[in-house]
């Protein structure tokens, strides 16, 4: 059935955004192939600026594929080909004379398993500014791992403890404190891969919180297997299947009104 | 049963035939019946190793402890100048260089001293020589030369005894055999007993076992030549495999494209892993020493064939570490946006530290003990004086004992289970400097 759908023109249905943000990353007919399997066809994409976009679909649709080509960190994966454009603010991110590590610094990632660094929780935050060259001084590096710390919600629970190890947190301030990592080198976007999934209800909660704090100053993708969280957080939702992307639109609309039968079956726990 | 039944399998729990834990019990006394053997065979296999290890340590101790204290035989020595320096040149060079009986006579002095001797009884004064190491004219010589001060003076002096008073001092020669079928005549035993009554002659500990090189006379053998090759070779081993080693890992791992090539690499490192080391030594004999033409016997030599036996290990086992450390830290560092390079020593090669220092250490203690791939490049050479550089030539320990284990006295064989002690301990010592860095190094993630 895949291949058939694969051999046959695939239009995404597109409700566009009422608010009518500026466009952050624009990706057209974006291709992932793993050796010889495919595992995205082709998808175009709109990215609103200072949003939330939640990516939902069931397991394996290629969401996580999709998230890992706009840092481009599927270059790590041996036999990982990509191909389509992307550009980040009208700049090709696959141009051959970009720097993956500057992309990379614009485009920070979050992790669906917290992965602090076995260092001290002020060297996890300072490690990006501190390789970037971003603090000219002692006292300023202390400055961006404070106010980092603070954007991430994290600072009053560990201000007495900055030199612990950064393992040493609870999963919920675990991943906080990797969101802190990733503001701390002041990105234009930050990738989110399922952040919540393993962390309790409780400290979900805080995240999704952070989320929609950051929201004013970061523009942010979240992949989610919860389809409550996409729809608290995010502003826009893409539902992918099988590696298309099948419906893109704001949230609301997209869980109150969706326009594809699947979309419709998904959300409502039909398939999945 | 029905064929029906067999497809709803709820439906035989209202039959008769159920299989409950109470009818499958025998079953589980099985099971654990299983477990107990297991157990036992577990605890008896440890049992024999331990046995096993005890035994061997048992008997190396019981035949090396004694080579660790040696008899010496004291002796008041007036360095006189006329015999010492009878052209009045009182130094060094003067003292080395003439006629070497003069220090001969020195010591035939003082023993006619020591046991009162007439002068004129020339048996009584060979029966005396004979219980003195042949190397003592020597040793006193080199010890004047060391500081000619002495002459002129009068100074107590301890001297070796030959390897059979040694050896009868210390019981492994008994005085109940028949003379004629005894190293040590009942005269020299009388002379023994009156030496220790007058505490002339006595068992001290044996430092020259530690300092002294080879020797045909086994009571002046020592390992000190053997340690210093040692050592170099270690440096040698040190310096080249580890750089070595844990760059070629770390390429392998981290950076290399996985493709046929990285393959039929793997393969060769593993199976390299496992050839015989007579073969490293065969290639190191034909490169180094006849196309390279670095010296033979060389502790340097030893130290580059050891280091290709060693490579394998430490790569492996840095390879291992690398891969046992989690995908994810290598994410977070390529997500916050440093290099690939930035990732792996700032983040991967810290966590696969304690791994990599285990797998060198490991490796090291391999090639300390080590011995074929030396005799094949002539490191079981008769070495009297220490190498001074790496390229010297030198002993090894291990080729030190297997030159000792070849000779009959019972001086070397006491001296082939010391070096044996000498060489565990310092293969203990290494294993646990491996274990306190793996505990220093080691961080949770």
């Amino acid at each position: 059935m895949s291949a058939v759908q694969a051999a046959t023109p695939f239009e995404t249905v597109r409700t566009p955004d009422p608010a009518n943000r500026p466009i952050k990353v624009h990706t057209a007919k974006v291709k992932v192939t793993y050796g010889q399997k495919e595992a995205l066809h082709g998808v175009s994409i709109d990215i609103a600026e200072k949003a939330v976009t939640a990516f939902i679909g069931p397991s394996g649709c290629g969401k996580s594929t999709f998230l890992r080509c706009i840092n481009r960190m599927n270059d790590t994966i041996a036999g990982a080909r990509v191909e389509g454009k992307i550009t980040l603010d009208e700049q090709d991110i696959y141009d051959p004379d970009l720097d993956v590590v500057e992309l990379r610094a614009r485009v920070g990632m979050v992790f669906q398993k917290p992965n602090p660094f076995p260092k001290s929780i002020f060297d996890n935050v300072a490690y990006g500014p501190r390789i970037h060259g971003l603090a000219r001084s002692k006292a300023d590096l202390e400055e961006i791992v404070v106010t980092s710390l603070q954007k991430a919600s994290l600072f009053n629970e560990v201000k007495d403890r900055l030199s612990e190890p950064g393992t040493s947190l609870s999963g919920g301030q675990q991943q906080r404190l990797c969101i802190a990592r990733a503001i701390a080198v002041s990105p234009e976007v930050i990738l989110m891969d399922e952040p919540c999934s393993a962390l309790d209800p409780i400290a979900t909660a805080k995240v999704e919180e952070l989320i929609d704090e950051l929201r004013a100053n970061f523009t942010i993708v979240i992949v989610t297997h919860s389809m409550q969280q996409a729809a608290r957080v995010s502003q826009r939702t893409a539902f992918f299947h099988l590696g298309h992307l099948i419906e893109e639109g704001p949230t609301d609309h997209v869980f109150t009104n969706p326009l594809e039968q699947r979309t419709q079956d998904y959300i409502t726990g039909r398939f999945g | 049963m029905t064929e029906a039944a067999s497809h709803l399998p709820a439906s035989r729990l209202g039959g008769s035939d159920i299989r409950t834990i109470s009818k499958v019990d025998v079953g589980l006394k099985r099971r654990y019946a299983a477990e107990r053997r297991f157990r036992a065979f577990g605890l008896a296999a440890v049992t024999i190793a331990i046995c096993f290890l005890a035994v061997l340590f048992g008997s190396i101790i019981g035949r090396g402890y004694t080579a660790f204290q040696q008899t010496r035989i004291t002796m008041m020595v007036d360095f006189d100048a006329g015999i010492i320096a009878p052209d009045g040149d009182r130094t060094s060079a003067a003292v080395m260089s003439g006629d070497s009986f003069r220090f001969d006579d020195l010591i035939a002095a003082s023993l006619q001293r020591t046991l009162e001797l007439d002068p004129n009884d020339e048996d009584g004064l060979y029966d005396g020589l004979d219980l003195l190491s042949k190397g003592s004219a020597p040793l006193l010589r080199t010890m004047i030369a060391k500081d000619p001060s002495l002459i002129g003076t009068k100074r107590t002096v301890d001297f070796y005894a030959t390897g059979d008073v040694d050896a009868f001092v210390k019981g492994s020669i008994r005085a109940d055999i028949p003379e004629s079928q005894r190293l040590i005549k009942d005269k020299h035993i009388a002379l023994i007993d009156r030496l220790e009554k007058e505490k002339a002659l006595h068992l001290a500990f044996n430092t020259g076992l530690f300092t002294n090189g080879a020797s045909t006379r086994p009571e002046m053998a020592g390992v000190g030549v053997a340690l210093v090759g040692s050592l170099y070779m270690m440096l040698v081993v040190l310096a080249l495999s580890l750089p070595l080693g844990v760059a070629g890992s770390i390429y392998l791992e981290e950076f290399a494209p996985k493709n046929r090539w990285t393959d039929v690499i793997e393969v060769n490192i593993n199976n390299l892993a496992a050839v015989p080391s007579i073969v490293y030594g065969l290639l190191g004999l034909a490169v180094f020493i006849n196309f390279a033409h670095l010296p033979r016997s060389a502790s340097l030599v030893g130290g580059l064939v050891l280091t290709l036996t060693t490579l394998p290990t430490i790569i492996i086992a840095t390879r291992a570490a690398l891969k046992a450390v989690p995908p994810s830290i290598r994410e977070a560092g390529l997500g916050v946006g440093a290099s690939k390079m930035q990732t792996v020593f700032h983040h991967v090669l810290p966590l696969a530290m304690p791994g990599v220092l285990t797998g060198t250490i490991i490796g090291l203690a391999h090639a300390l003990g080590e011995t074929a791939p030396l005799l094949m490049i002539g490191m079981k050479a008769f070495i009297v004086d220490y190498p001074t550089t790496p390229f010297d030539p030198a002993t090894a320990l291990p080729t030190q004992i297997y030159m000792w284990a070849t000779e009959p006295e019972r001086a070397f064989s006491e001296r082939t289970s010391a070096a044996i002690i000498v060489l565990l301990v310092f293969l203990l010592a290494m294993n646990s400097i491996a274990i306190v860095l793996r505990r220093a190094f080691e961080r949770r993630w």
